[in-house]
Formats: C-alpha cells, structure tokens, sequence
C-alpha cells in the first residue's frame, strides 16, 4: 500500500519498517521542532511515553515546558487547549482511550468547535485532540468505543483517521499545521504493524479519501481499522471473481464526495464498514449521501457492515462483534447481482 | 509541568470574616479584617466610583429594553457592581478577561463598545467583539467552562514568558460543576497566573447556596488544592479590587492562582425571564439593597472630600450619554447577513459548506425577486 506515498522529503533515506505508533512520534517531533508554539500534553504522555508511547521520549527531548504530563482531567485537558490556542499555541493533546474522551466533550463541543464562529473568524482553535480509539486489541471495558459519530456530527471540527503509518505521519502534520481544530483518532489495532517507509513522508491532502485497491464490480468505503477487513473482502472476494474496490475515507469529516462519488459511479455498487453500533452511526451518514447523490448510478442500496447496536463487548465477545471479511462478503450476497 | 512544583508554605483556611476595608455606612474599616490589604489612592477609588455609577446606568437601560422587548435576554448584574468592576478594574491592559453571561458590564471597563456587547443578547449574533483585540474571551454560557480557558491562557502567557494574569469570574452554583475543580486543580498544580472571582450572588437561578454547597465557604475551597483563597466583602469595591489586584500581582511574579470569594447579591431577577418571588424574600432583597456597593463607596467620598459636585455631574453626564447611545444603537435597525452564517464555521474551505451556502443564496435569490415582483 505504499504506491501512493510521494518520494521522502530526503533523497536517500533509506525506507525502514515502521508502524503507526512511530510515525505518529515522529510527526510530533518533528511539529516540536519546527514550531515554538505546539505543546504536546495529557495523562502520562510525559516521561512514559503515553499508554500507546506515541510521545515516548519527547518530553526528554523538548522539555518539560513543552510536552508534560496534566492532571488526569480530559475537560481540563481540552479546557486549557482551548485557552492556550486564545493565547497563541498550538496544542496536541491526548485523550487515554476513546471512552474517556467523554468528559471532554462539553468543551469539545461547545467551545472547541464553535469559538471560531462565535466570533466570527476572530478567534482560530488550532488545537489536535488525539484520540487512541476502536477495538481489536482486547481491550476491557471503555477501551474500545468507536466515538466518530458524535464527533463528525459537530459542526467547527475536522475528524480524520489515518490507517497506515505513512499516513499518520502525514496527516498529523497536517492536523497540527491547521488553523481548526482536530479529533484525530487513531485506530489501536493498527498501532504495531509496519509499512516499508522513510521518514518525513507526505501524503494526500488531510482531508481527502484515497482508493486503495481499484475493482469494478463494487466499492468498499472504510476507514481506520477496518480499511484492512476491507481488503482482505477484497482479497477473498477476489478468489470468487468479485472484483471490488476500496477506498480509504482517512477524513470522515470533511467527506470526500468526489472521490466517493467517481468509484460509485463506476461500480455501481457500494457498502460502507465499521466497527461502530449501525443506528445513527456514521455509515448511516454514508449510506445516505451516496444515495442522494448517486441514485441512478447505483444497481442496489447502499449497505451497512458494521458492529452491533451493542455497547463494546467483553474481550473474549470482541471477534463476534467487529466486522469481518466474510461478514462483508455475505452482505454483499444480500443483493441481487442480476438486477 | 514538574518545573513548577511548589512545595513551600501551604495556604490555611481563609478567614470567614470578609476583607472589607470600607464598610457599610462608608466608613473605612479601622479593624483587622483589612487583612493588610493596600487601601485604595483617591484616584483609584473614584475611578472606580465613576465605573461603578456608569456601568449601573447601562445596566438599568439594558434591562429596561429588555423588558420593552428590545433585546433577547439580558442577566443583569445590579448589585454586583463592585465584583464586576472592583475585579477587572485591576487588570492591566495585556491581562486576559473570561467572563460569564452574567458580566455584561465587566466587558465596559476592557474598553468594548456596547454596541459590540448587544449582538449577542440582542440575537445577532454569539459574539459581537474581537476577543483578541480586548484581550477579553466570549460570554461563557455553559457554566464553570471558562474557567479552564482562563488557565490555559494564563499557562500559555507563562510559557511564553509574558509578565500577563488572566481573570475568571464564576458563579457559586458553577462551583459545584466538575470543571471549576478541574479549574482550580490545574492552576494550583500548573501554579497557573489566574485569579478567579467568585461572585456568590447567593442563588444559582433559584437555588440557594445552602443547597449548592454544605462547605463553610466557598472560599475554602481554595485550600484544598493548595492556593490561597480569599473572602472579600463583595459590596466593598475598595476590597475587591484590593484583593484581586494583589492576587494578579502575585500570580504575575510566579506566586500562582488564587480564589476569591465575593460576598454579594443579585438584586435583579436572574435573567428577564425569571420570578424570583418564588424563590426569595422581599425582606432579604431590601436588606441587600441598604448594603449598595455604589452608595457606600458614595458616602466614603462625600465624607472625606473625595468627591464633588463636578464630579458628579461630570460622571452623571457619562452615565446618561451612554444610555443614550445604548438606547439608539439597540433601536437602530440591523442588517444582518443570512449567508455569514457560512462564513466562519471552518478556517480551511469545505465543499458542503459552500454547496449549503449557494443554496441558501439560491433561495435568498428567489425571494428576493418574489417580492420585488410583488412590489
Ligand atoms: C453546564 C450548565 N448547566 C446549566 C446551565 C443553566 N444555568 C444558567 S445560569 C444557571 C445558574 C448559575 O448560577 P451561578 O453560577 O450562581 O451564577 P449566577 O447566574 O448567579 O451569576 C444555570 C443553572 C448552564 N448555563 N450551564
């Protein structure tokens, strides 16, 4: 998957193995390095590292006035993001785990997202709420919420998620560098696995989708972690004679339409996966814009594969809940391919 | 940040008698409870004298077009006037001001136009003034959130190695919300400069302070997270701006936050929108009034010379005429521009947002010339 990936900005480096979890520490080093005014803090991103080490060593290197560790408060955490950005900095703060990011979302809600309306452009929030999220790893309870549906519902936020360690890289710089603020989520179960990669590497643009694998019976819209479920749909359905497509969202808001938009257009056919309860969850955004945008173009509705309308079950249950390959490929059987 | 751990002299509990340092019958109070707090200058007092007067005035025309339907919703702050202009008048100019709904008149003394006030009590718009410019956030209306902006701000100045406080008004019924904690938390371990005033007006819309909080004071609570906290006699102008303006001056020299509590009273009803005869007694509200912050500060300047009768008709000239331009600048009518609504939601374009936008010039558009052809 590392075709789409621009030359490294240094001719020569040597590509490496490197995971997310990496990439993303070395998106906030190098953010550090080149502007005074980014901060990095949150519960236990100073000397350990965080709980995922995404910060591991960046407080030793850039100080305690730069990266420490807050109380452990997300409110607070975001609440005095949203002051710092008044004052001029450019906070990266970490939520521990996707559940725990609730106590925040007043402030995310309210303030974070709206100060630039209120005040009629007076006012940037260039704050990034990092928020480790999803399941898959055998998390206990609270460790596995997919939560982008209240974030994307809110109006003021950008919401991305990366699925690849180039990416991450990528879009974390982006996310920093921009002037709105923005929920980061970065899906655990994709933290460890490596991509040939040498870093600084630029992607696409933040906020844009990208086809992944090209097919031209169906396409798979996913994201985070379930851009892998998709591909492997892709690989099995592919031994059936199902050529499908998948494209990577990367930002689910904004919602690249065009992109979107042109596969339908060619296939005709598309399902959107995640890992989140179906009822009002994202996918229902998806299913809806495609159709309205799209109706002629589509042989059959657009399909839904994702968790249960269940809260995140227990580690041992985790594996009946995600959505699987075969899952998608059996949704894809629910629809009359003659018509 | 570990830089700033503090483990020297640990705050005590604060004492329960307020710090006055002129007292009701506008004498200045000769006991120790001035807690050895500077004494206003003469200047300073009528300063803050003048500040008071005019800002009651505006206050009073704002509730009055209130009511005459003129404006939205308007919490009035009458009574409160020596928290609200004793405490920001201690600010300096580069200083940072997080005020709540209810402290309109907080926002006169940073310079801000009313005209700029209005637009979001009048329905215009959420916030009609540059905070940048008046080093001065929104309006908060969700309670006790403000309070963690001010310290984020006042961790940033620090940060940045600039010689500026930020300032935090919160409510008593916003005490007891989980984010006035978290407040206070961070500014004690951040040892952050901001000074929150604490205005406990008694009543949280209706609810009394005895059903909000079982602690002996508010000011107490300071303690707890290892600051100092203050009760000053929230009437006394003289003692609020004396109490905030050394808690600024410490916080600035690296001494961290400080909480004051404000002991005063809303005499107005909570918003235009409020019975508070179901709730409070007449008798109380007459009691609080004989305690005017204004006519105390009045007496001690008449009693001791300070002020005269040009003073006065110079300050009552003020008054007037910023009631006058209130008066004229909530009646003019506004333009407002349906399609600004799309203008500043996001930094960076998006595609939906200029589609949603078009679309609603679309039907602008057709409106538009509905009713030119009706004309
Ligand atoms: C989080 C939140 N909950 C509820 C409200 C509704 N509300 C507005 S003002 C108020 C009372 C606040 O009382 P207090 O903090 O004492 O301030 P005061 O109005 O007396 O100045 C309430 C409950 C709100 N604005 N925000």
């Amino acid at each position: 998957m590392s075709a789409h990936i621009d030359a490294p900005a240094e001719p020569g480096v040597a590509a490496t193995p490197t995971s997310m979890q990496a990439a993303l520490n070395a998106a906030l080093r190098d953010a550090l390095t080149e502007d005074p005014s980014v901060v990095v803090y949150g519960e236990d991103v100073g000397p350990l590292g965080g709980v995922f080490r995404v910060t591991d060593g960046l407080a030793g290197e850039f100080g305690q006035e730069r990266v420490w560790d807050s109380p452990l408060a997300e409110a607070g955490i975001v609440g005095t993001a949203i002051g710092m950005a008044m004052y001029g900095m450019r906070p990266v703060v970490e939520m521990q785990f996707d559940a725990f990011s609730y106590p925040a979302f007043q402030q995310v809600v309210s303030h974070l997202a709206k100060m630039r309306n209120r005040t009629k452009g007076a006012v940037s929030m260039p704050v990034v709420v990092r928020i480790p999220y999803a399941g898959g790893v055998g998390g206990v309870e609270h460790h596995s919420d997919s939560s982008e549906a209240y974030w994307t519902h809110t109006p003021g936020l950008t919401v991305v998620t990366p699925s690849t360690p180039s990416d991450a890289y990528s879009m974390l710089r982006e996310a920093i560098a921009s002037d709105d603020p923005v929920i980061f989520l970065e899906p655990k179960s994709r933290y460890w696995p490596k991509e040939e990669l040498a870093l600084p590497v630029r992607t696409e643009p933040m906020c844009t989708a990208r086809v992944v694998r090209e097919g031209a019976d169906v396409t798979l819209l996913a994201y985070g972690a379930t851009v892998k479920t998709a591909l492997e749909a892709a690989e099995l359905g592919g031994q059936e004679g199902l050529d499908v497509e998948v494209i990577d969202l990367r930002s689910l808001s904004p919602f690249d339409d065009e992109t979107v938009d042109k596969s339908v257009r060619k296939t005709s056919r598309a399902a959107v996966v995640h890992e989140a309860s179906k009822f009002v969850g994202y996918g229902a955004e998806v299913a809806a814009r495609v159709t309205e945008r799209n109706f002629y173009y589509l042989a059959a509705p657009v399909l839904r594969v994702t968790g249960f309308d269940i809260p995140y079950p227990s580690p041992k249950l985790e594996e009946f809940h995600l959505p699987t390959a075969e899952r998608i490929l059996d949704a894809l059987d629910t629809w009359d391919w003659e018509a | 940040m570990s830089v700033d751990f503090r483990r020297g002299d640990l705050p005590t509990l604060p004492d329960s008698a307020p710090v006055t340092l002129i007292d009701d019958e506008g004498h200045r109070a000769a006991d120790a409870r001035d807690g050895g707090f500077d004494f206003p200058g003469a200047d300073e007092l009528k300063s803050l004298y003048r500040k008071m007067v005019v800002a009651r005035r505006f206050d009073v025309q704002v509730t009055t077009l209130t009511r005459q339907g003129r404006m939205a919703t308007y919490p009035s702050a009458l009574g409160q006037e020596a928290c609200e202009i004793g405490a920001t008048a201690a600010l300096r100019a580069a200083d940072w001001l997080f005020p709540t709904y209810r402290d309109t008149i907080a926002l006169l003394t940073r310079g801000i136009d009313p005209v700029d006030i209005f637009p979001s009590f009048r329905g215009d718009w959420h916030c009609g003034y540059d905070p940048s410019a008046h080093r001065t956030a929104p309006q908060a209306t969700p309670l006790a959130t403000q309070a963690l902006h001010a310290v984020g701000a006042a961790t940033a100045a620090k940060l940045k190695h600039d010689d500026v406080a930020t300032l935090a008004f919160l409510g008593d019924g916003a005490s007891s919300e989980g984010e006035t904690h978290e407040a206070f938390n961070f500014a004690a371990v951040w040892q952050a400069p901001t000074v929150f005033m604490l205005q406990n007006n008694q009543f949280a819309i209706s609810v009394p302070l005895a059903k909000q909080s079982h602690a002996r004071m508010l000011a107490d609570k300071a303690v707890g997270y290892g600051m100092p906290g203050y009760r000053v006699d929230g009437n006394d102008v003289a003692a609020v701006y004396a109490v905030v303006k050394s808690a600024l001056g410490r916080a600035r020299a690296g001494g961290g936050p400080t909480l004051v509590e404000g002991l005063t009273y809303r005499i107005e009803a909570h918003t235009n929108s409020d019975d508070p005869s179901r709730y409070r007694d007449d008798a109380d509200v007459a009691t609080w009034k004989t305690r005017d912050p204004i006519e105390r500060l009045e007496k001690y300047l008449l009693s001791t010379g300070l002020l005269g009768e040009d003073d006065r008709r110079s300050i009552a000239a003020e008054a007037e005429d910023l009631a006058a331009r209130t008066r004229d600048a909530v009646s003019a009518e506004t333009t407002l521009d349906p399609l600004e609504m799309f203008d500043h939601v996001y930094a960076a374009e998006r595609p939906e947002m200029r589609r949603q936008r078009d679309f609603l010039a679309a039907e602008l558009a057709r409106s538009d010339e509905a009713t030119g052809a009706n004309a």
